[in-house]
């Protein structure tokens, strides 16, 4: 029986199972003399229909979870009883070849019949296991249900287990947040892990060059350098860029838009903004290579400079366009958030309102316009799809904006896509960068967080 | 005292006013200028796209009297024939007058090499048209649609041209005889990828968006709901609850291609979920979409009034009943707004699924969610690393159809929260 129909089945099964204990629930309403149900009919239904479905469902997933790699482990008894006892490497060899037969990607080459036994094995073994497991999730729902089922009485507090199911199920749902970081911070520190055991953590961090491409040849295999401060330096060069186009016009828009504007115009700049915000960051990647760094080039060429065409300035410009909305929304609710009366003040006192703004706006709203500053840098660092399809490849060590630099972002696209071996250390240096970029960019919100509420300003 | 500072205070100030105005009103202008610049740019941006794009909604084709030979096709092996030498035999009937193996090239190379599978589509589904001729608009190479749309220019050097003289002077005679003309490209919205740019459209695209985000919108949404259900109404105040905040506040703000590495690590390496699927797709884009989500949720929960609850704890009800008849009803529509808004940001994503492989060139359209997909902002992606000059429109083009495809998810939001929120 297949996974999908099973699945159906029990979706059946398990209606089956509320509107049978919502009728037995009825039935013994109804009956004369009987005292009154605890809870409604409905109630004693979803319990029967929870009790047929969720430790069905249970054995269910626990067998897809384990099921590939016990089945896997037995088929391979074949191969080691065929080739005696086989070393770890040859071990994944031999299982990805047999993955390759049963997934039917096996063309050209002959079948080793070890191999090819042990894919028989797998298939038959596989079909007992299907209809094991058929049998196994049916007839537990089936009991499940059934148990259920003659527990229904009158006394029984079924809406409030129902309720605790609920509750349980809402708690599980809210720790995915959780289970998201771990996830992300096991992968990432595992295969950098792996990746630090060939390349030391020290030449990593502070080596000034980066060419991974040369560890793609066998024979070269120890030479491929993975210096990141070039790859840092690079992304620290955009990111500055970026940040000086958006820092100013983010913070003199907001201002304009929080202290002058009306709200006419207000009405019609705000959407203007969420639109530019809400512009795919490939569209914007496309622009750049496509109009940006062309311009940039020739305006260069027309006063005699050498530009890249694959210049930092380019990117960096439209990615400061990008995060223009970011700046200026974020200290637009900030600035919003300096209450009047500290105006009043300063305008009683004589003051302009650009001096009210200079001198008392803005020191009362530094701390929260520092951090929104610090979270649009940790959105520059980590912006992956301007930099991908406007910035260089190369790794350059400099400071000129008008020279092709790389970022960490670039270079783990660049290592990551395409079919590739997980264990060269080119790949995992992917993972590294990973690691780097993750670490500074929750520094960077953990720091944002922590100025905007040590200095917070009180104004009860 | 000096006699110039002896005058009153009031004086001084008085002096000193015209310049304070100055400042006042540059700073000022400052703020405009801020905003009247960034706006120029979204001007230039959108305008270029618009003005790159919408000629590839229209495709040059050419008029072919084709005669399908019955000598060419047999009916006994359909799928092997030679469909590439009735659209030669055609050309060659159009100009007889052209002579040599490469003239000859030169002249099939003005219609595209997809006419053949036009061709061959045509003869397998009914087969009773060999032995006719027909009249197809069959549509043009894309170097010749580039000069049609006046994207290449004609009056250079036939050295810089990837035209030839000889071809012009064909396209010329085709013109005049009106079996040359630009139509609506339909191909655009049929067709899956393609490495010729007549061929390509944004289908394969559209649909894989559409498997990735039903996956994401699934997922997304009901738990989403769920766990701001739970920080909002049931979390008791503990180190777990705070735990579980400060994890969601951090991962809206985490690069999102640290969430592809967390996909390709986890989803494809660990659990062995099929490459460059939906499926994938959806579970990266569910991960980065749920702190959205939630932040979303909880403010609409919030602004539900506590007398709502009050009163429906005060008749009886239970907690569970509570949230579940009264709360959550009131706070759906803002939950509804959030989740679009989060979903108009995963249709956006490019970075996370190109970690996962959904970067790859796939011709076919994906018929479900295990099957090989790209979404549209990689396909733009993959548009605009291509060297031909005629996937420059079309990468326009298809940035047009994710930007109205965006468009329409954000005007629903705004729809929804100006038509169902309330103000309590």
């Amino acid at each position: 029986m297949s996974p999908s129909l099973l699945i159906a089945v029990l979706l059946v099964l398990s209606s089956m199972a509320y509107w049978l204990g919502r009728s037995r629930a009825f039935a013994l309403s109804k009956k004369a003399g009987s005292v009154r149900l605890h809870s409604r009919p409905g109630y004693h239904g979803i319990l029967v229909a929870l009790w047929c479905a969720i430790p069905a469902f249970i054995i269910f997933c626990c067998w897809h979870f384990f099921s590939g790699n016990l089945l896997i482990s037995y088929a391979m008894q074949s191969v080691t009883e065929a080739r005696g006892e086989l070393s770890p490497s040859e071990m994944n060899l031999a299982i990805n070849d047999l993955r390759n037969l049963l997934s039917g990607s096996v063309f050209h080459r002959e079948i080793d019949p070890a191999l090819q036994l042990a894919a028989d094995r797998y298939t038959g073994m596989r079909q007992i296991a299907n209809v094991a497991l058929a049998v196994v999730v049916l007839s537990s729902a089936i009991l499940g249900s059934i148990w259920a089922y003659s527990r229904i009485n009158p006394g029984l507090r079924a809406r409030n287990k129902v309720e605790k199911a609920v509750e349980i199920s809402l708690t599980l749902c809210s720790t995915i947040a959780v289970f998201t970081t771990l996830g992300i911070v096991l992968s990432v520190i595992f295969e950098s892990i792996r990746f630090f055991q060939q390349v030391p953590f020290f030449d990593f961090l502070f080596g000034l060059k980066w060419s991974p491409q040369m560890a793609m040849r066998p024979d070269q295999m120890g030479t491929g350098s993975f210096g990141a401060i070039p790859v840092l330096a690079g992304t620290f060069l955009i990111s500055a860029i970026a940040m000086s186009i958006a820092v100013p016009f983010g913070l003199l828009s907001a201002i304009h838009l929080s202290e002058y504007s009306g709200p006419n115009f207000r009405k019609v700049v705000k959407p203007m903004l969420e639109i530019l915000a809400g512009v795919p960051t490939v569209v914007y990647g496309f622009f750049a290579a496509l109009v940006v760094a062309p311009t940039i080039r020739g305006l260069g060429a027309g006063i005699g400079l050498s530009v890249a065409s694959e210049s930092a300035l380019a990117a960096g410009l439209v990615m400061g366009v990008m995060i223009i909305p970011f700046v200026s929304s974020l200290s637009d609710d900030i600035i919003n958030a300096v209450p009047q009366s500290l105006r009043d003040g300063s305008y009683a006192l004589g003051a302009t309102q650009s001096e009210t703004i200079k001198n008392v706006v803005i020191p009362a709203a530094l701390p929260g316009i520092v951090g929104s500053i610090l979270l649009a840098v940790s959105r520059a660092i980590g912006e992956t799809m301007i930099v991908v399809m406007a910035a260089g490849l190369a790794a350059n060590l400099t400071l000129n904006p008008l020279q092709a630099v790389t970022t960490v972002t670039v270079q783990i696209v660049t290592l990551l896509v395409g079919d590739q071996e997980f264990d060269t250390p080119k790949t995992l240096a992917a993972f590294a960068l990973g690691l780097l970029l993750f670490v500074v960019t929750l520094a960077l919100n953990v720091i944002a967080l922590y100025v905007v509420r040590k200095y917070r300003e009180e104004y009860e | 005292m000096n006699p110039e500072f002896s005058t009153s205070t009031t004086a001084q100030v008085l002096r000193s006013l015209p310049k304070r105005y100055a400042k006042e009103r540059r700073f000022r202008l400052l703020g405009l200028c801020a905003i009247v610049l960034t706006m120029l740019f979204l001007m230039v941006l959108l305008g270029t796209i618009f003005l790159k794009g919408w000629t590839a909604f229209q495709q040059t084709h050419i008029r072919l009297d084709v005669y399908f030979d019955p000598v060419r096709l047999d009916v006994k092996n359909l799928a092997n024939a030679n469909y590439g030498a009735l659209v030669r035999d055609s050309m060659q009937r159009m100009f007889p007058d052209v002579e040599g193996r490469s003239n000859r090239l030169q002249l099939n190379r003005l219609i595209s090499s997809g006419a053949a599978f036009t061709l061959q589509d045509m003869v397998t589904s009914s087969p009773e048209i060999i032995g006719t001729t027909r009249s197809l608009w069959l549509p043009a190479d894309d170097e010749v649609d580039m000069l049609i749309k006046g994207h290449t220019p004609r009056d250079v050097p036939e050295t810089i041209r990837r035209l030839s003289d000889q071809q012009l002077v064909w396209i010329d005679t085709l013109v005049e005889d009106g079996r040359l003309e630009k139509q609506f490209n339909g191909a655009f919205f049929r067709n899956g990828d393609s490495r010729e740019p007549e061929l390509a459209g944004v289908r394969g695209a559209i649909t894989g968006s559409f498997y990735t985000l039903m996956v994401t919108l699934m997922l997304s949404f009901p738990i989403g709901v769920a766990a701001a259900v739970y920080l909002e109404e049931f979390a008791p105040k503990n180190i777990f609850t705070d735990l579980i905040e400060v994890n969601i506040n951090n991962l809206a703000a985490i690069p999102s291609i640290i969430f592809g590495l967390l996909g390709l690590a986890v989803f494809l390496n660990f659990f062995g979920l099929p490459r460059s699927s939906s499926i994938v797709g959806g579970l990266v884009l569910t991960l980065m979409t749920l702190p959205t989500i939630i932040i979303a949720s909880r403010a609409s929960l919030k602004a539900v009034p506590p007398s709502i609850r009050e009163a429906a704890l005060g008749i009886g009800a239970s907690k569970m009943q509570m949230i579940l008849h009264h709360v959550l009803p009131l706070a759906l529509p803002g939950m509804l707004t959030g989740t679009i808004i989060g979903m108009a940001q995963a249709l956006g994503e490019t970075a996370p699924l190109l970690m996962i492989g959904m970067v790859a060139f796939i011709v076919d359209v994906p018929q479900s969610l295990q099957d090989p997909a790209t979404v549209l902002p990689v396909q733009i992606y993959l548009w605009a690393d291509s060297p031909e000059r005629a996937f420059i429109e079309r990468t326009s083009a298809a940035i047009m159809v994710l930007l109205a495809a965006l468009l329409i998810m954000n005007a629903t939001a705004v729809y929804l929260r100006n038509r169902f929120e309330r103000r309590w």
